[in-house]
This record gives C-alpha cells, structure tokens and sequence, in this order.
C-alpha cells in the first residue's frame, strides 16, 4: 500500500543531497581509491611496508592512542569537576575547554613549538628536568593531547549532567564513599559516552597533521607522522606511493567513523554534538 | 540543572579538585594562547601593526575571508537541504546517507587534499577539463575553496541533524494539512524552531573554514598573495623567520576563530 | 516556485562571490614566479625595482607573485598546471624537465639568456652553531659517526641536489676518483641525516628553529640569511671543495601567451642581469655574474676549490645516475 507523503518536495530536496554528498565526498574519495588502479599488491606492499611507511603508521597510530587516552582521563576528570561543584569562574573554566577546538592548526602548531621548545617558558624547564618534548614522540602526543581534549569533554559532559542524581544519592545514602560511587555507579553510566568520546578523540588525532609537523622533529623512521609521508610523497610527485598510505589512513578513519556511529546508536545517555 | 548533586565546595578536597582542574586547563591550554599574545607584541605595537600592511599577507586575509564565506554558504545550503531531508522524509540507506556526510570529520585533511588533487589536478580528465576551459582548480583559488567546503561539509548538517531527528515531522503535516505547502512549513515552522542550532552550526562551520590548514597546504600550489590563506602565510612567515608577523597573523586567526566558538556556545545555551 | 527562485538566488550569490577569485581579471599586469626555496628574501626586494622600473617603461603596474619550495618539486608543480610565467629554479635540469614532461618551455631556453640563463651563481657551505662545538672544519668531519646533518631532499629540492654533488666531488678529490669510495662517502653522510626537509627552507628552520642538528648543508646565499638573522649564533665553514651552483632562469613560453605576458617575464628575467639587480643579488648572497658590482655590494665571497656539472657530465647525466627513481641516492638510502 503506498500513500503520498503529506511532506512534498522528497524527490527533489533528497535528489540535490545525494547530488551534493556524491559531488563533495564520494568524487574525490573515489578518485584517491581508483588512483590505486594499476597498482599491484606488490607496489602497494612497496609503498606501505617499507620500514619508513611502517614506522610512520605506528607513529601516527601509537601516538593517536596514547593521546587520546590521556585525554579520555583528563577530559573526565574536568567535566566532572565542571559538574559536580558549582564555584566561581566555572564558566570562564568551561569556555577555557573550546579553545584548542577552535585554534586554526598551524596557530596551534607554532604556540606549542615555542612555548614546549628547548627556548620556551615550558620547554626550558622540562629539558632541565630531563624531558625532551620538542622534536620527540612526547611532542607529538602533547600537540595530539591538547587538540583532542574539546572532544572528550565534550562528549562526556552531557552525559554526566543528565545522570540521575537520585542514583549518587542512593549510592550515598547506602554508606558509599565518594569514589566508590564514582567507580560503581557513575563510570559505567557513562561507559558508553566515554568509548565515543575515546573513538572520537582517536579518528581525530590520526588524520592531524597541522599543528603535529611544527613540534614533531619529522624525523624519518623517528618522529615522521603518516600524513606528513603522505605530503612528502606528493613533493616527490609519486602520487602512487603517496595514495596507497592515504588509503590506509582512510580505511582507519572509516573504521573509526562505523564505530562511532555503532557506539552512539548504543547509547542511550549522550548524544555528541561538537 | 543540579543533576548530580552538583554542590558549593567547602574547603579540603573540593577546593582542591577545582583547583588541580583549573590548573590544568590554564598550563595546558591557555599557556600557548597567552604564547601567542607574547611572542606577537614583543616588538611593540609597530612591527604588529607592519604586518597588516604587507601585501602578502592581506591577500592572504582576503582569500581566507572569501574562501571561508562561501565554503560556509554552500555548507549551511547543503546542512539544511540535508537534516529536512534526513529527519522528515523516509527513504532507505539513511544510515548510510549519513555516515557519508560525517566522512569528512574523520578524514585526514592531508588525505582530502590528496584526494581532490587527484579528482582536480591537470592528471585527471576532470581537472584538465576545467584547466583547458580557462578555471584551473588545482594550484588556483577555487581549489582553495573546494578543499575548504570538504573539510567543513558535516558541521552545519550534523548540528542541525540532531535537533531536528528530536523534533520528528508532527508539526509539519500538522502544517500542511491546515493548508500550508511544504516551504511554508519549513519557513514558519521548522526553520524558527531550529534558528539557534542553525547559526551555531554556521559559526562552527566558519571557525573550521578559516583556519583550515592541512587539506589547502595540499592544493594550494603555495603562490604567495595568491592561493596562501591566512594559515598557509604563518608557516611561510615561520620558515622566513619573521616570527612576530607569523605570531600577529596567528593571533589574529586565533583571536577570531575563538570569538565565533564563544559567540557559538551563546548561541547554544540561548 | 518559491524554494527554487531561493535556490537560484543562492546560486547568483554564490556564483558572484566565486567570480573575483576564479578570474583575476585587473586591469594591472600580475606575473608569477615559481622559485626555489631560498630566494624568497632575494625576490622579496628584486619585485618592487622590476616593477618601478616597468612602470617608468610601460606605464603598466606590474605585481609579481611568488611560489617558494623545493626545486624539484617546484618544477613538477608547473608540469602539472601551476601557472608560472617564469620560473627561477635552482639548476638547470628543472627546467629542462618542464620543458621535456609539458612542453610549455622552448627546448632552447638556456641559450635565450645571458651566461646560459643563469643571472646569479652560488656554492654549498657547511653552517655550525657558535663556536663550533664539534669542529666541524670540512666535509670529512662532517660524516664522522654522531654528527647530526641537516639537508633536504634530493628528490625534491634544488640545493640538496647541489649538497649531494658537492659531497661527492670532495670524495672524488680525496680518492682519486675511485667511483666506490665516493659512494661510501655518501652512504655515510646520509646515515647522519636525521630530518630530510623537501626543501633547503625548510631544512634552515630545522636546523635554526627546532634546534636540530650540528651542521647545516647549504646554500652560501641561505648561510648569509642565516649568520644575518641571527648574528653572532651560527658560524660558517668553507669547505675544500664544492660545487659551482647555478640557478637557472626560463619564462615559460605557454603560459605567457595565454596571459598576453610575454614581453614582461622577458624584461622581468633581463633586468636580473642590470647591474642594480646584481648588486641586489649580491648583497643577499649571491655570487654576481656581472662582477663589477663585487665591490659595492658588501658581500664577500670566499674563494674555495669548486668543481662544476660538467664534471659529472652535465646535469642529464648527474640525474639519471644520482637522483632517479633507482639511482644512487635511492639505493643509498634504502628506499
């Protein structure tokens, strides 16, 4: 049985999205997949199994995974203080979390290499102290940590502000300390918001390349991300060696991208609006 | 909204939780902010001031602006054309239809920029088509703006996505059944319930589009008055060691993509 | 229909901001010069007295953009669509290869031009931090084990090309041109190399800015802008033996047809030759080919053993055998 739609305009209106999404984000991914076209496993194995490529994807993936993790306990930590006490200049603190959001990545990428290098105010002290972040993976995971901390709190701190608060109380009222009520009741309530918050952290942090190659040292084998290869390759003009990371990278960014979505279809707390 | 018993910290360990918070969020985010202020005035007020009046860098300015605008008025067309048609028609493959807008959220912007290199450059049929009809794409402004579109594409959409799937579609047929035609409905229905989601979603999407760096690095061709935006004149600025217009352009970037987050964040709450 | 005339506005809109950037269409002339990497400074001053001078010429206001990077990519920027009207690029195989790969140079272009088409000449020097803390003195010191060496990228840039040749002409030298043992030498000083930046900029903020390494392989011109920025940090170290660098000049004959261009870049290329421009050049280190203009310039130009490209039987040879996928540099560099 089919009726008509009372709402009009469906062919039209869903015609020009699919038109659009097919123009803007179907054409140039299909084109970078197709570049692939000619190339043999063998040259792809060539491209991406080198040791610099490897080294490269474990960099930028170990690097991603370390940040984001640190981010998934910092980016906690704040949006429960932020929820929990009401105090003067909370909301000057909350708007504080925006910022690295909305630093443009080649801004962000030159503060960090000043203030973390062997001269700046914060890299002086920690080489004192013998910790070498400028040019190192520690440099990369600070860039990747502080780019992604937005997301984390983000994410969680919905969430957190819609928990129940009968259930910390009944926890309470049951003789449960703080932390325990923390560690029982209101972390896995919020599991599902921090798994999206960590995958969304982690699909972010993989791609950077802004504000990560200022800091980084692009050492090759050492301290070279993979979309930094990615340009490198390109400069070479060797668009086939350069397409066959890209499309690793973009098989990741997909997977992430399912996962996210799968997450929050699950959840039933938080919604993520960035 | 005290949903989690939120309280007024006595002194000891909630003072101390703030504390450790606060000072968290100020070393580690405000301290490259408060960077960025200090390494563009040491100079004074003259060489910040210089750098404005390089010819490079104000067309740097300008191709940022123009670049950003319509990147953004095509992304905020597409965002509504977009969450009407994913919230208030069904069709199959909606999830689908929607993993595509997200894509490019998740896509490296140096893999974007690889990706319409490939689908622009003078290599494929497409962008020799466009080269030989007098509008190189690749290594030319409208790159610039296309790379710019790509990487902002979802923000508008997604914003408005989430909204408008609470709201269902009730309201509309209500609309149109008392006489309305589905423009109207969204005119007067849809779109004033939607308006503040809509503007964050534009100031997000323009936050995004002026800073972008990696995917135009990528299809810019690097001609400086020409196809670097603002972004691409710091790192030039940076490699010529004229560090205190690097940091100026930085901070003025900064500056203004901090203020649309701030005024977005107003406009949420509103 | 309503929504559609609202489509189409949108789209005149859209259309009419687009137009301004699709088409520059000034009643003023505008040339782009795609250059190699360390010529920004250089060009920076050259473009305001090339434009004044056409002024007084022409009456026309001529704008000149630029395009910095790597040499060698530069070039396979203009093969594939970059807009150039001229290029100044850092050896003569870059634009021999433009001219090959897209056609839009004459294959003559070397003999267009004064000194085969390259107006200023330069060297590699060795650039140390203050004081020398390792000793560096000459290019044996330099691959010693534990030295950090910063240079470019060969298949990319201009000057790291020039950096490899001249390494291996002083092998050559010391080993009586003993082929394998030059090959050695190499090997070694690329097993020093940690950052290969694709361009010698970008190999100058390595080294300056993030800090790393002990030596820099550069350009003399880039030494210059370097002990120049930052007087009293860096040392320069002469060594030998090197390489006679020399950058070469073509405007690009497709493209100037197209922009109704061609008597501008033409001027544009000769006026690098006056002797205003050469003692432009020369005072952002360059070594002039006009030498009248050595005295006045402030610049002083150390005199070293150099060897040039014809010794490695000119520039087609050097870069099939060195720089070619599978060549000399990929094998030592276990690409």
């Amino acid at each position: 049985m089919r009726r008509r739609d009372p709402i009009g305009g469906r062919p039209l209106l869903l015609g020009t999205t699919l038109v659009l999404v097919a123009a803007v984000v179907i054409l140039p991914l299909a084109s970078l997949v197709l570049a692939l076209h000619g190339t043999t496993p063998a040259t792809f194995a060539g491209a991406v199994l080198t040791p610099r490529a490897l080294a490269a994807l474990r960099l930028t993936v170990g690097s991603a995974l370390g940040a984001s993790i640190v981010d998934v306990f910092a980016g906690l930590y704040v949006a429960w203080v932020l929820a929990r006490y009401r105090f003067p200049g909370r909301a000057a603190l909350d708007a504080l979390i925006d910022i690295p959001f909305a630093l443009p990545p080649s801004v962000t990428g030159i503060a960090l290499a000043v203030l973390y290098g062997a001269h700046g105010a914060f890299g002086a002290w920690l080489e004192a102290h013998g910790w070498h972040v400028a040019n190192t993976q520690l440099g990369i995971v600070v860039a990747l940590t502080f780019v992604a901390f937005p997301f984390v709190v983000r994410t969680v701190q919905e969430p957190l502000a819609q928990l129940p608060a009968a259930f910390s109380e009944a926890a309470a009222s049951l003789g449960a300390g703080e932390w325990t009520t923390f560690w029982r009741v209101t972390l896995p309530l919020l599991g599902p918001a921090l798994l999206t918050a960590f995958t969304l952290a982690l699909a972010r942090t993989l791609g950077e390349y802004g504000s990560v190659i200022f800091i980084a040292g692009n050492i090759p084998g050492r301290t070279e991300i993979a979309p930094l290869l990615i340009v490198t390759r390109l400069e070479e003009y060797d668009y086939a060696g350069a397409a066959a990371i890209a499309v690793v990278l973009l098989a990741v960014s997909f997977a992430m991208l399912l996962a996210i979505n799968g997450f929050q279809r699950r959840m039933t707390l938080a919604r993520t609006t960035l | 909204m005290t949903a989690t018993g939120t309280r007024r910290p006595g002194f000891g360990r909630g003072a101390a939780a703030i504390g450790l918070a606060g000072l968290l969020l100020i070393v580690f985010i405000l301290a490259p902010v408060a960077q960025i202020v200090y390494e563009a005035g040491r100079s004074g007020i003259g060489p910040l001031l210089a750098t404005f009046a390089d010819r490079e860098s104000q067309a740097a300015i300008w191709l940022t602006i123009v670049a950003a605008a319509i990147a953004v008025a095509f992304n905020a067309a597409f965002g509504l054309i977009a969450a009407w048609t994913l919230t208030k028609y069904r069709f199959p493959g909606k999830a689908a239809l929607q993993a595509l807008i997200d894509l490019p959220l998740t896509v490296s912007p140096v893999v974007a920029g690889l990706a319409l290199l490939l689908t622009f450059g003078t290599r494929s049929p497409l962008g020799a088509w466009f080269a030989h009809h007098g509008v190189p794409i690749a290594f030319a402004r409208p790159g610039i703006v296309i790379a710019t579109i790509f990487v902002t594409f979802p923000y508008v959409a997604r914003e408005l996505i989430a909204l408008m799937s609470d709201q269902g579609r009730e309201l509309e047929e209500a609309a149109i059944a008392l006489g309305a035609s589905t423009w109207q409905a969204f005119r007067r229905v849809t779109f004033p319930s939607i308006r503040s989601a809509f503007v964050s979603g534009v100031l997000l999407c323009n936050a995004r589009a002026m800073g972008e760096f990696g995917a135009v690095a990528v299809i810019s061709g690097r001609i400086r008055g020409l196809t670097d935006t603002v972004s691409l004149q710091i790192s030039n600025l940076y490699d010529d060691a004229q560090i205190v217009a690097a940091f100026t352009l930085a901070g003025t970037l900064a500056a203004i993509a901090i203020a649309l987050t701030f005024a977005r964040r107003l406009a949420a709450h509103r | 229909m309503p929504n559609r005339s609202r489509a189409a506005a949108l789209i005149a809109i859209l259309l009419m901001l687009a137009a301004p950037v699709g088409a520059a269409d000034s009643p003023n002339l505008t040339l782009l010069n795609v250059s190699y990497d360390p010529t920004r400074e250089f060009y920076a001053a050259f473009n305001p007295l090339f434009a004044a001078y056409w002024k007084s010429k022409t009456g026309q206001t001529v704008t000149v953009n630029q395009s910095h990077g790597g040499s060698g990519a530069q070039a396979r920027a203009v093969i594939e669509g970059l807009d150039a009207d001229v290029v100044t690029l850092a050896l003569a195989y870059d634009i021999d290869a433009i001219a090959k790969k897209s056609g839009a140079i004459a294959t003559d272009w070397e003999s267009r031009l004064p000194h085969d088409s390259s107006p200023y000449t330069s060297t590699i020097v060795l650039v140390v931090r203050k004081g020398n803390p390792k000793h560096i003195r000459d290019w044996n010191d330099v691959v010693a084990p534990g030295i950090g060496v910063v240079t470019a990228n060969p298949k990319t840039g201009g000057g790291a090309r020039w950096n490899f040749l001249a390494a291996y002409a002083y092998a050559l030298k010391r080993n009586h041109n003993d082929d394998a043992k030059a090959r050695e030498f190499v090997t070694a000083l690329y097993k020093n190399v940690g950052v290969l930046d694709s361009g010698a900029r970008g190999s100058t903020t390595t080294f300056v800015e993030r800090g790393i390494g002990d030596v820099l392989v550069a350009w003399e011109n880039e030494a210059h802008f370097i002990t120049q920025a930052q007087p009293g940090a860096y040392e320069i170290v002469v060594p030998s033996v090197s390489i006679l660098a020399e950058p070469s000049v073509a405007w690009v004959d497709a493209n100037v047809q197209r922009h109704g261009t061609a008597a501008a870049a033409k001027a544009y290329l000769e006026f690098l030759y006056t002797p205003a421009a050469q003692r432009l050049a020369c005072k952002f280190g360059y070594r002039p080919t006009l030498t009248a203009v050595l005295g006045s310039c402030g610049t002083s130009f150390p005199r070293t053993d150099l060897v040039t490209i014809a010794s490695f039987g000119g520039w087609n040879s050097a870069q099939a055998r060195f720089f070619a996928d599978g060549g000399v540099f990929d094998q030592i560099s276990g690409k």
